[in-house]
């Protein structure tokens, strides 16, 4: 009997050791970027590339300071701000009443359009810029922050309404039926049972969005004129020359806006473990 | 009593859930793709207002006469393959132990993220600094372990640099990876679990039995998701190897932006990008067969 | 949940423009290192005129290529921007109506204001008679400064290896000693963004020329001469005549400029090929760095060795509603006093010849060979992009040790037959219309 305990904790051990050393060394790995990028950020230009420590030798935290101002952060930051919440709100509203629609409401014809989007979702173009440029020249919402926001909803749209659909396919046919019996709209469902029991899938969806819009930038260039309506990511480009690149204040720049995008992914990945909890009962 | 009418406009509010969806898909997606489709059987080089009609000419080139095209195709293929298996794999194996509550499994699951959240930028310049041939990382610790025989021009050598762009790619890509399998085996109920385990059910019973069946849609959306995005790489390329040293990094997307941008073939990089689409399609529709049959074993 | 259905409906609503009386000009660029000076400058020309100069930055350059691209495809372009088009582009921007010739404002007063420039600098925006584009001849841009390509030699180093800095290598046997001597001394040789390949393109294009002269590269790219004639060849045998003494850095086929710059200034190569704008990048990263300025080492004696140069230079959009205004703000760029401050603040070579006294140090040395540039540019005909790419990738391929020489010339050769067959076919389409 003892000699049966032994092996089991031995084995456990060695299987815990195990999976415990393959998380610490991914987690190096991922780790590592960061701590460079934010301690490159605190060097000077000369010591950037010349040592090789982690540990810059003053701490210039001023850096921050100076990539905010002449960066211009604070419009651009609103902006992102502004553009990532009416994108993935207006992504995860109209792909989710769509992934409804396709899921548990009857249509004619619902189907061919379904498969439209998911064609779509395998397409991709690339080099469509140029194109949609000339569109929204032609519906006159160049350099609007309306043109800047509905292309990028439409990109993720395919995904979203296939990530939303399979979690709708599941919902039980009797909690739909009892919320019609007390008089609920379909309208009411969509809101009061189907998005809820999809978190997971909003959540998901928010913070592939959120990377998205927050990271984009050729689009802005594109799209946009006015300064003042320009992301985070312009900001950046002012410490990137064609060919002299101030690569402290671009690793302060650059910190300053991955800071935003690890808090929202904090909150967010709460969500993704609540999960269905069993049976919608 | 005419109950037509009100089914018809009960029916049309109803149609107007996917209305939203579809004017977007419409106006964003379709037309350019219509524009793009259009101007690929034109030779015209995106700026003089004269186009010259080739009909098919420069599909035909594509298919038959390029290949540097198909070379490009190959390759992005080949990090695919890697991708499909090794970050997926490792996507895999991590969830599973954080979905098992492992100790700190919240801590784990904000760090994998980390990568995906970098811009290409420093992404570009840390693992240009990894791989360097003369003061890079990787050489300094192989040589530390006394490997120093190994050291070689990562991004340079023929034989080494497409690999290394798929480590990059697949470095930053596992935490996509990891969290939609994490969800996945999340939504799993946990009493599955615990009936298994009480009827004596071991690990490997319990992952063949209960979560390899139901986790085969997240696998298919995950391995979709990873074929989609992982041929239309581009950003990595261009901030590490630029598509050398020859062309033996060269990609798909990198080759249709060259011909569109700076070389003035833009009817021809349309018609590549259909190509390309259309091979895509083609992957994905084979990869959905694959899992129906999956799904019916 | 309908909050930001209302949030949008608001921002769909155009800013209404307060009709003002003040001129504007609108330039387009993607230069990021050059802001403030541009903004100084629009500030004082404001001052000076009352029109409102606004300098737009558009970067990086794929962005701004593309943003250019679209804004002429919809006929967006701003009154003024700058060039970043090869040859062929840049015709088919004028000819599609997007660029106003600017000859006869440059002639006006016996070529006064085309004469304040270095010839190269104005030759990038010019197209020669008989040009292959069917563009009319004339001056299309206005060049605000200048750089060139050069050999950098990290005296430091290369005195540690024995090397009298007095005189730096001019020929290839006395370039290939250094070499050597690098080699001995364990020092790294020569460091350049070559997974450019345009980089590598330049290096060459110097060694045809000098080896060559301008008639026979003419003739090259006619299709009367070859890829595969011993010049050529010898061109390509160069590359590998260095690769094989160890003169290269390793891993330099795959690397970027700034990567180059990078380990040249930190001191861990001795050569360094590159542009007139590594100043500022040298002085920022290792201001003791001591360094020299020379013509890349002659293969042929007989002949003076040619270097590329290049221009940063903006259009006039001929749609402009502000054509005049916009040529007048140019022209007052171009002065003296403005070209002295933008070549001090910028640090970099400065279009207006006479500005150049200004420059002091390396960049100074960089100005003095300023009239050995030439470039591709300044031919009438274009090589084929596909052929070009053949001819650097293949470059690539004999440094990492992939092929021969003669297999690459071989390769270039094909592409250039097949390349022409197509252009021939498109000719005959185009005529058939």
């Amino acid at each position: 009997m003892k000699r049966k305990i032994d092996k089991y904790v031995i084995k456990n051990f060695i299987s815990g050791f195990l999976s415990h050393s393959v998380l610490i060394l991914v987690s190096v790995t991922c780790i590592f970027p960061l701590v460079w990028m934010f301690s490159s950020s605190l060097k000077t230009q000369q010591e950037i590339f010349k040592s090789m420590s982690l540990w810059p030798a003053a701490f210039n935290w001023a850096n921050y300071v100076i990539a905010w101002t002449r960066g211009g952060f604070g419009v651009y930051f609103l902006n992102s701000v502004f553009y990532t919440v009416t994108v993935v709100g207006g992504l995860i509203l109209i792909s989710s009443l769509a992934a409804y629609a396709f899921s548990r409401l009857t249509l004619p014809g619902k189907n061919i359009i379904y498969y439209v989007f998911l064609a779509a979702m395998m397409i991709p173009i690339p080099g469509a810029f140029v194109a949609l440029y000339v569109l929204l020249v032609k519906l006159g919402l160049v350099n609007t922050r309306l043109g800047y926001i509905l292309p990028q909803i439409s990109i993720g749209l395919s995904l979203s309404i296939y990530l939303f659909k399979t979690f709708f396919d599941n919902i039980p046919k009797d909690i739909e039926d009892s919320a019609e019996v007390e008089g609920c709209s379909k309208l009411g469902i969509w809101w009061h049972i189907a998005l809820p029991i999809a978190k997971p899938a909003v959540a998901v969806i928010a913070i592939f969005k959120t990377l998205a819009v927050w990271n984009e930038y050729i689009f802005a260039m594109i799209i946009l004129h006015d300064k003042a309506k320009m992301p985070l990511q312009r900001g950046l480009m002012i410490f990137q020359g064609a060919h002299f690149t101030e690569y402290p204040l671009l690793m302060a720049g650059i910190t300053i806006t991955v800071i935003p995008v690890i808090v929202i992914y904090l909150f967010m990945q709460r969500h993704i473990i609540q999960g269905i909890t069993a049976g919608a009962v | 009593m005419n109950t037509v009418f009100p089914n018809l406009k009960a029916k049309g509010r109803e149609y107007l859930f996917i209305l939203p969806a579809v004017i977007m898909l419409g106006l964003f997606y379709i037309y350019p793709f219509f524009k793009i489709f259009q101007l690929s059987f034109f030779d015209w080089d995106g700026i003089s207002k004269n186009m010259i009609f080739v009909g098919l000419a420069q599909f035909k080139d594509i298919i038959f006469d390029n290949p540097i095209w198909w070379q490009s195709m190959a390759q992005a293929g080949y990090i695919t393959l890697l991708a499909l298996i090794i970050q997926n794999g490792l996507a895999l194996i991590l969830a599973l132990f954080v979905d098992r509550g492992i100790k700190y499994g919240q801590v784990y699951r904000v760090i994998f993220f980390l990568p995906p959240i970098l811009s290409g930028i420093v992404i570009g310049l840390i693992w240009n600094w990894i791989f360097n041939g003369n003061f890079g990382l990787l050489n300094y610790w192989l040589a530390k372990i006394g490997l120093g025989h190994l050291a070689k021009t990562w991004l340079a050598d023929p034989d080494t640099a497409l690999t290394c762009v798929a480590v990059i790619h697949m470095w930053k890509g596992f935490g996509w990876g990891f969290i939609i399998l994490l969800a996945g085996l999340q939504s799993i109920p946990r009493r599955f679990y615990e009936a298994a385990r009480i009827d004596g059910a071991s690990n490997w019973d319990v992952f063949k039995r209960i979560t390899v069946p139901l986790m085969i849609p997240v696998f298919v959306l995950v391995m979709i998701l990873t074929v989609l995005g992982t041929m239309q790489i581009y950003d990595i390329i261009v901030s590490t190897t630029g598509g050398g040293p020859g062309y033996h990094t060269e990609v798909p997307v990198s080759r249709i932006i060259a011909q569109m941008l700076h070389s003035s073939r833009f009817g021809y990089a349309c018609a590549m990008g259909l190509v390309f689409g259309l091979a895509l399609v083609a992957l994905s529709v084979m990869q959905m067969n694959i899992s129906k049959r999956l799904k019916q074993t | 949940m309908l909050i930001p259905l209302v949030a949008l409906s608001f921002t769909g609503c155009a800013k209404k423009s307060t009709e003002s009386s003040i001129t504007e000009i609108i330039v387009w660029h993607w230069m990021s290192d050059r802001v403030d000076a541009f903004d100084k400058l629009a500030a004082e020309y404001k001052n000076k005129t009352g029109i409102n100069v606004k300098f737009e930055l558009y970067a990086p350059t794929t962005a701004y290529a593309a943003k250019i691209r679209s804004a002429a495809q919809t006929n967006k372009l701003p009154d003024i921007y700058a060039v970043l088009l090869e040859m062929r582009d840049f015709a088919s921007f004028i000819k599609a109506g997007h660029v106003h010739d600017l000859t006869s404002y440059m002639e006006v007063d016996n070529d006064a204001w085309k004469n304040v420039f270095y010839k190269s600098g104005l030759a990038m925006n010019c197209f020669s008679e008989g040009n292959q584009y069917g563009v009319k001849p004339g001056i299309y841009g206005v060049p605000t400064d200048v750089n060139n390509i050069q050999m950098i030699y990290n005296l430091d180093l290369l005195e540690k290896a024995g090397w009298d800095t007095s005189r730096l290598p001019a020929t290839w046997d006395e370039f290939i000693l250094l070499g050597d001597k690098l080699k001995k001394a364990g020092t790294p040789g020569l460091v350049s963004g070559w997974g450019e390949t345009w980089m590598i393109h330049c290096l060459a294009d110097n060694f045809a020329w000098n080896i060559m002269g301008k008639e026979e590269i003419l003739a090259t790219i006619k299709g009367e001469i070859p890829y595969t004639s011993p010049a050529w060849i010898s061109v390509f045998s160069l590359f590998k005549q260095m690769k094989e003494r160890g003169l290269l850095f390793s891993g330099v086929v795959t690397m970027v400029n700034k990567e180059a710059e990078q380990i040249f200034a930190n001191e861990r190569a001795a050569i360094a090929f590159n542009g007139s704008w590594c100043v500022n990048v040298y002085e920022s990263m290792n201001p003791n760095l001591r360094y020299a300025v020379s013509l890349p080492p002659r293969v042929n004696l007989k002949r003076r060795m040619f270097i590329w140069g290049g221009t940063t230079s903006f259009v006039v959009n001929k749609a402009s509603a502000v054509k005049e205004e916009a040529i007048e703000f140019l022209r007052w760029l171009t002065e003296r006093k403005q070209q002295s401050f933008l070549a001090v603040e910028t640090n970099n070579i400065p279009a207006n010849r006479y500005s150049a006294n200004m420059l002091k140090g390396p960049i100074a040395e960089f100005a003095d060979d300023m009239d050995n540039v030439v470039h591709p540019r300044f031919l009438p005909i274009e090589e084929f992009p596909l052929v070009t790419e053949a001819f650097d990738k293949g470059i690539q391929s004999i440094i990492i040790g992939e092929a021969t020489p003669l297999e690459i010339a071989e390769n270039v050769e094909k592409t250039k037959l097949k390349e022409t067959k197509k252009a021939a076919r498109l000719k005959a389409l185009r005529e058939k219309r």
